[in-house]
Order: structure tokens, then sequence, then C-alpha cells
């Protein structure tokens, strides 16, 4: 059973937002870290790099296997998680606590379409 | 699970050792039992073992039967000692690959066990009785028949005696092998796919059973296909689908040395004699990039100016290297050592150089 952590929005394909006034700090959910098995890069934007909802930013790859990452939201990158580059696996130990970008969003009404931890509960298994 | 899928005889075993499953050349078979880096490291570093049941065993005999292999195979069996292997493919009269494969001589005169990739063998079988026309051979497919447990690594040697029995195993060259009597045949070759040394053991699925049972018994990995991809990639071999097929030569693979243009003739030579003359459009080379990023299966190649020379073909992070490498059939202007190519990755398009295939310096038993 992976972990949700109450409080989050999550999207169908897997990743979660925690929203900080016009911010949306993004990862991947437990459930996708654990599907993924040992990561080994995260392919992120830049800063400054434009965003949209439903679009890919970037990818999670294992040896075997890459994955996409969707935007859950519109808007600009304002800061990546370097650690990540040298250390992909941090996402493996936590997925909650290593986010993976922070996007100012240009339509914080987009969050409306996400789902709440018990929503994602209901996929994530 | 899908329809029609087969289970090797090892099937059991896999599922309550908890291995991940999933369909492969039409068998449902172990990706990995406890991560892919973890098998890949225990192949390079102390021993593991695969089932490799799926593989195809298909028997040749008779009197026409050395010069029937002769004119489908692209190495050359004549005069070959008993108890001796060779690599080399099947090739369509236009140079494409049927199969690349492994032929034994067989101790019994006259006779020759070929090994092929299970995705291929209804494919080779009936390419085998379309040429046998004007050859006395009698062609057997005994895949069915036949389990098989490749176990490799540098501690393999001494794995293999333990659990066999049998000090002999340790006296077997490479690419040689030997019948072995323990109430059944077993055949016992110093063959592989992971640029370790190793064996691969040829039994009834009962006795593969017994051998899975003992080898675990005796600390020996079990391993999956993921890192069967990872370690054959790393040591520079082909995988027929991605750098063997129909539509690519051994002359472009860069698999000559396994075609023997002196033989009077196997299907497929003129197009490889003519090839090795003039050359080829299309060549396969290793590819690095300088990032972390990694280069799969299907990505372009391309020049700085974008201009598309070729795509990946298998392409990892490799676990035993640590750099983002991979195969890639390209345009034979950009094939050289140290020519700067491009990888397109998603949004992003990374440097890297064209430098040797076989990526990581293989470690066989003379």
């Amino acid at each position: 059973m992976s972990k949700i952590i109450e409080g989050l929005l999550y999207s169908d394909s897997h990743e979660w937002v925690k929203v900080d006034g016009d911010v949306a700090v993004i990862g991947v959910s437990d459930f996708a870290q654990a599907e993924m098995g040992d990561i080994t890069y995260v392919d992120m934007p830049e800063v400054d790099d434009e965003v949209t909802k439903g679009e890919d930013f970037g990818a999670l790859e294992s040896v075997k296997a890459s994955s996409e990452l969707y935007s859950p939201v519109s808007g600009v990158v304002v800061e990546v998680n370097e650690a990540l580059e040298d250390a992909p696996e941090l996402v493996n130990e936590d997925a909650f606590a290593n986010w993976i970008i922070k996007v100012k969003m240009s339509d914080k009404s987009e969050l409306d379409d996400l789902m709440d931890a018990a929503a994602y509960a209901e996929i994530a298994k | 699970m899908e329809d029609n899928l087969k289970l090797t005889c090892l099937y059991d075993k896999h599922v309550a050792l908890g291995a991940k499953m999933s369909p492969f050349a039409g068998y449902m078979m172990p990706i990995q039992y406890t991560g892919i880096t973890d098998e890949h490291l225990a192949v390079r570093t102390k021993v593991g073992m695969f089932d490799v049941s799926h593989m195809g065993e298909i028997f040749i005999s008779g009197p026409d039967a050395e010069r029937y292999v002769n004119h489908i195979f692209t190495n050359d069996v004549r005069g070959l000692d008993a108890g001796k292997i060779l690599y080399g493919m099947m090739l369509y009269p236009t140079g494409g690959v049927v199969d690349d494969l492994l032929v034994y001589k067989e101790f019994t005169p006259d006779s020759f066990l070929l090994v092929v990739n299970a995705s291929n063998i209804g494919k080779d079988y009936l390419w085998m009785l379309d040429n046998a026309a004007g050859f006395d051979v009698r062609i057997d497919n005994a895949s069915e028949e036949w389990g098989q447990i490749a176990v490799q690594g540098p501690d393999a040697e001494k794995v293999v005696v333990d659990v066999l029995g049998w000090p002999g195993a340790a006296s077997l060259g490479f690419y040689t092998f030997s019948d072995f009597e323990c109430g059944e045949r077993m055949i016992i070759s110093r063959t592989g796919y992971t640029g370790e040394d190793g064996f691969e053991i040829y039994a009834s699925p009962e006795m593969t059973n017994r051998l899975w049972d003992d080898f675990l018994k005796a600390g020996v990995a079990p391993c999956g296909l993921g890192c069967r991809d990872t370690l054959r990639f790393e040591a520079g071999l082909p995988l027929y689908g991605d750098e063997l097929s129909a539509d690519i030569t051994p002359v472009e693979a860069g698999l000559s040395m396994f075609c023997k243009l002196d033989k009077d003739e196997f299907i497929g030579k003129d197009v490889l004699v003519r090839q090795k003359a003039e050359g080829t459009a299309k060549k396969l080379v290793g590819l690095e990039i300088f990032d972390k990023a990694i280069p799969r299966a299907g990505y372009p190649v391309e020049l700085e100016d974008g201009t598309a020379v070729g795509v990946v073909t298998t392409g990892y992070h490799s676990i035993s290297l640590d750099r983002s490498i991979c195969f890639a059939l390209v345009d034979s202007a950009y094939s050289r050592l140290g020519t700067p190519l491009w990888i397109r990755i998603r949004k992003k398009v990374f440097p890297g150089e064209v430098v040797k295939k076989r990526f990581y310096q293989t470690n066989y038993k003379k």
C-alpha cells in the first residue's frame, strides 16, 4: 500500500501539488515512484520555462523505462529541485519530501480539476 | 494474462520468488526479482542465473547435415570438431537477418544443435524446412522438450562444478560444450549473453527445476530479463529485433567476422560480398552522450544543425560504467570513432560522440 498525504492535491497521472500562495510545488506520488522502481534520472525543465496543464514537463527514468511527468497546472517554472540532478534516488526514498519543480500558476482555477487525497486513494492501487 | 502466452518450465519458481512477470517473445517471463541493478551487479561481481528455457533448440541430422547447415548459416561449420560451438546468423537472400543463433557440433556424427531466439522459433523452423530441398537431413524442433538455465558471473565455474559434482565443467573452454549423463542427457556449454564467464545448461523440464533449486541453495542470484538486456548491451552483444532484423544485414551491424565469405555459398552471401566491397548506407555504432539523460530505442540521432542521421536501437545509463550509452544505426558517413553526434531526448538535444560498441571489458574464459 503506497503512502498518500492529506492536504495535497493529486492528478490522475500521479503528480501531487502543494499550494503555496500563487506557487504550486509539484512532485510525484509514492505510488508512482514504486511503480517506476529504481529511479536513475529526473529530466526537469529550466527556471523560466513555461509549463501547460496536462502537457509533459520532464520525465522520470528507471534503468528500463522512462515515464513522462505531466504538469497539473499552467504557469512558469520558478525553481527546480537541483538535488535530484545528482541524487534521483531521493524520489524513491521519499516522493513527498522531494518535490521536482515549483510553478508560479497563471490560473489557480485549474487546481479545481485535481483530486483530494481520498479521491486519489481510489486510483492509486 | 494475455491469450496464448506460453510458460516456461520454471514459471512456478518465478512466481514463488515474487518475480515481476511480463510477456516477452510469446512467453510470460521474469523481468526482475529484487531489482535490475542488484541482479546486474550480482552477475558482474559474483554469479547469477537466468531462466532461458524459452530459447529454441532445433536438431539437424543426416548425411547432408554439414553441407545443409553451411548453406543456411553465415559461419563455417566445415570440419568443426565435436563439442565446438559457433555463433552466426541465418540470412534472407537480401542479406537481412532471419535470426542469430549458436550452432553446436554434436558428438554424434552428422548432427548439429541450433539454438535460436524464442521469438523466432516458428519462423526459423519453417525457414529451415523451406530451404532443405536437395539436402538429405532431418530437422527436429525440440524446443518444448528442453529447459535451459544460464549461470553467469565470475563465480559461475565454482558453483557449476559444485552443484553438478562434476569437476570437468572447469576445463570446458569458451564456446565449447559437453554432454553430461545423469539418467538423461544434459548439455553444458561455456557460453552466455552477459560479457562474463558462464555456462548454459540444457536439460529436461524436470531436471531444469531441480537444477534451479540447487543453484538457488548454492547462493546463485535469480536474475530476470531486465538485467539480461543491460548486461548483453554493455558487452556489445546485439539483440534480434533491436540491432538485427530482416532490414539490417550483418555487415551493417558490424558482425562480418561471423560471416565467412570464403565459403562457396550460403544464403545471402552475394549481398554481403557486395556490401563489403561497396560499403553500406548505414552502420551500427556505439554512442555516448555527456549527460545522465538516457538514450532509448527509437530516439533520433542528429547532427548539430538538427539533420536526422540515425536512430537509437538500445540505450541505457550503464549500470557498470555509469555512462549514458547506446547502440545506434546511423548513416555510414558519421560512423567513425570520435564523430560528434547529438541525440534528441524528448524536448532536449544532448551532444555526444561515436565510441566503441563493446562498452564493457568482457571477462570470458579463454
